[in-house]
């Protein structure tokens, strides 16, 4: 049992900061910046890489991403992103968003970012609330779900429907890559690194709009530790938000 | 017969969420009864073979789940 | 070498005088009474192997120049009033992130829809900053067509000087004059400085991270205000703009800019036909405001009559330049109507007489 014989399978990628994060024990944004980090490890991109940042708990990622980051406005990012893309067409341009930057104040942003066929890719944290101011309803809080704005849980009459957003974006022609995966499992884990590693295939041979959706354990704000948040996403999330791909016109084979 | 992985996790790097105890199949994983310097129970590698139903594979389900990249994991 | 001598519609010149200050990123949305500048750069962009991107709204495009600003591009929008209102979240963001960009704003008839006639009536939010936060962008404000070419392509020099969004502020009766349009010497993209603070990709050095959120508990973001202060004192004192016309002698100082100037000009000529010793002072640079040069003028003894295309908002700058050194009359007209010479005449006459009939006197 020796140290000596023993070889390192499992460390830090070179695309993450070793700073600690502020995020919650528990929290999904850590998982996704490590697969996030890893992907672009193996794919050589750090140094080709400029990512846009959300308003948000990540809105600090920067502090943890090892590449180049911007800040945009709210529910921006993807319109920074395309000034981005545009300026360095041979860069992965990326933007990290959760479900209010995204699909909410940033819908009318992202819709016309994936139905302009941007050659970004975009990482969408779905923990369905809103996490860093305090707990509020977001577009993506499941029906039932008690939220500071919901306090005696999301109804439908009221408040509407959980939105999929990743399905409405697969509707536009500009879209090639859409995938839902968790950050729950294993298996989830994995499942998501290889969709991450596909997304920025997809923009690295220049075919179109890539996003990954990330179901996302929030235990403070769901109010439930961070094991029973993974349970929560893994028997409840996933009836309003099924994983899996969402569309695929990339004509790649599955490995 | 000797464990064909081993893990070293990062007592004050882990937040206590106690994902890994949860992934591990051999149950190689425990919680410290200490407290680490931010106040968190941290994840404890159960290293006696005694106390664990098998040796650590490397298989890094431990590490794969742990959002704080705070397990680094090593293979024979 | 600069170009021949064309005749050339406002809102046209400002596109090629972008194109030739080597903006290759302009990002728009229609609005009237400018959409002739994007119609212009859609084709141009292509001639020059520029990017244009027609946005989804006025808001996508100024989160598209923030980001060609963060990447490096000399980058350009568009839009009038009730857009350019849209556009103050990004403005706030640029100013606080420290990016050069450059903001045209054919201004219209407001509050709210207005109309498409050309009222001056966002001199406030042009200024004053829509925005949130402790910031300025300096403002240009072009009478014709010539103007709008040199000032359009001067802003470009000027956002990178100072790291600043820079606005253009004309109007939808300059956008659509035709006036002959000399333009300067295209720039070679080659010969601009390297920004070092771009993001392009952190191959052979650190990251960078461009952002305006300091959250610390050390005092980053009042520094970081300071920062800006000290830059904005910095432009203050180097990039004041104006024009006097026949101010010498006169008693009664005409203040207005944009398209009143030009009444007033004509106006002016007129009185002075009839042994009036009236002038005009038209500030350029919206901000940095000429509060000295004013100053001055109102000092020597004449009376100052503000004459605007609004209800009166540089009027209150004037106010603040002069004080009680001088009378101060103003005229000011709401809703993009646009009264004739004659009209501003009278505006002349009755601040000359002080008795306020035509206008009115401020009351300080």
């Amino acid at each position: 049992m020796s140290e000596a014989k023993m070889k390192k399978v499992f460390g830090r990628p070179a695309s993450l900061k070793p700073a600690e994060t502020h995020y919650c024990p528990g929290c999904g944004h850590s998982i996704a910046h490590r697969l996030l980090a890893e992907c672009l490890d193996e794919l050589k991109l750090r140094e080709k890489t400029v990512g846009v940042l959300p308003v948000g708990c990540a809105v600090i990622a920067h502090k943890y991403f090892n590449f180049d980051m911007a800040e945009a406005p709210h529910g921006r990012a993807p319109a920074a992103a395309t000034g981005i893309k545009r300026v360095h067409p041979d860069k992965l341009v990326l933007t990290y968003q959760g479900d209010g930057d995204l699909a909410a104040i940033g819908t009318a942003e992202t819709i016309h970012m994936a139905n302009r066929g941007e050659k970004i890719t975009t990482i969408f944290i779905n923990n369905a609330i809103y996490g860093m101011t305090g707990g509020q309803m977001a577009p993506t809080s499941i029906i039932g779900l008690k939220t500071t704005t919901t306090p005696e849980g999301r109804a439908s009459s009221r408040d509407g429907w959980p939105i999929d957003i990743s399905r409405m974006l697969a509707v536009t022609d500009g879209a090639v890559y859409i995938e839902r995966c968790v950050l729950t499992t294993v298996k989830g884990i994995r499942r998501a690194k290889k969709a991450i590693l596909k997304a920025f295939q997809v923009q690295l041979d220049g075919l179109g709009f890539s996003l990954v959706e990330l179901l996302s354990p929030c235990p403070t704000n769901w109010k439930l530790s961070p094991r029973a948040a993974v349970e929560w996403v893994n028997t409840e999330m996933i009836k309003s938000y099924s994983p899996g791909v969402i569309k695929d016109t990339t004509g790649y084979e599955d490995k | 017969m000797a464990a064909k992985g081993k893990i070293i996790i990062d007592q004050e790097r882990c937040k206590g969420c106690h994902l890994c105890l949860d992934v591990c199949p051999n149950q190689n994983i425990g919680i410290s009864e200490k407290h680490n310097g931010k106040g968190y129970q941290p994840a404890r590698f159960i290293e006696s073979e005694e106390m664990a139903k098998k040796g650590c594979t490397g298989c890094a389900m431990c590490a794969t789940i742990c959002p704080e990249v705070a397990i680094e994991v090593y293979h024979a | 070498m600069p170009s021949e001598r064309m005749l050339m519609r406002g809102s046209h010149a400002v596109g090629e005088a972008a194109v030739r200050a080597g903006c290759r990123y302009y990002f728009g949305y229609p609005i009237t009474p400018q959409n002739e500048l994007p119609e212009y750069l859609a084709a141009r962009m292509l001639e020059v192997g520029g990017t244009f991107v027609q946005a989804e709204s006025e808001v996508a495009a100024i989160n598209m120049v923030l980001g060609a600003a963060a990447a490096g591009g000399r980058a350009m929008t568009s839009s009038s009033s009730p857009g350019i209102a849209l556009k103050q979240e990004g403005i706030s963001y640029l100013c606080g992130q420290e990016l050069p960009a450059v903001i045209i704003n054919m201004m219209r008839g407001g509050p709210g829809l207005g109309n498409i006639a050309p009222s001056t009536a966002d001199y406030f939010q042009v200024t004053r900053g829509g925005g949130n936060g402790d910031y300025h962008t300096p403002v240009l404000a072009p009478a014709g067509s010539q103007e709008l070419a040199e000032l359009t392509f001067a802003a470009f020099d000027l956002a990178d000087k100072y790291r600043t969004p820079v606005m253009i502020a004309g109007d939808g009766l300059l956008g659509q004059v035709m006036e002959p349009v000399v333009f300067p010497d295209p720039i070679d993209l080659k010969i601009l400085p390297r920004k070092d603070y771009i993001l392009d990709g952190c191959a052979g050095r650190e990251p960078r991270a461009i952002y305006s959120l300091f959250l610390g508990d050390q005092g980053e973001l009042y520094n970081h205000n300071l920062k800006l202060q000290e830059k904005y004192g910095r432009i203050i004192a180097a990039e004041v703009r104006f024009e006097d016309y026949l101010t010498d002698d006169a008693e009664v100082i005409v203040v207005a800019y944009g398209t009143a100037s030009r009444i007033a000009r004509a106006a002016v000529d007129e009185v002075r036909k009839a042994g009036l010793k009236i002038g005009l002072f038209r500030p350029i640079t919206l901000w940095p405001f000429p509060i000295k040069h004013l100053r001055g003028l109102a000092d020597k003894g004449s009376k100052i009559a503000v004459f605007e295309l609004s209800l009166g908002q540089m009027v209150e700058d004037v106010i603040l330049s002069v004080l009680d050194r001088a009378g101060i009359f103003f005229y000011g007209i709401p809703g993009g109507l646009i009264p004739t010479p004659e009209e501003l005449e009278d505006f002349m006459r009755s601040a000359l007489a002080g008795d306020g009939k035509v206008g009115r006197r401020i009351e300080l």
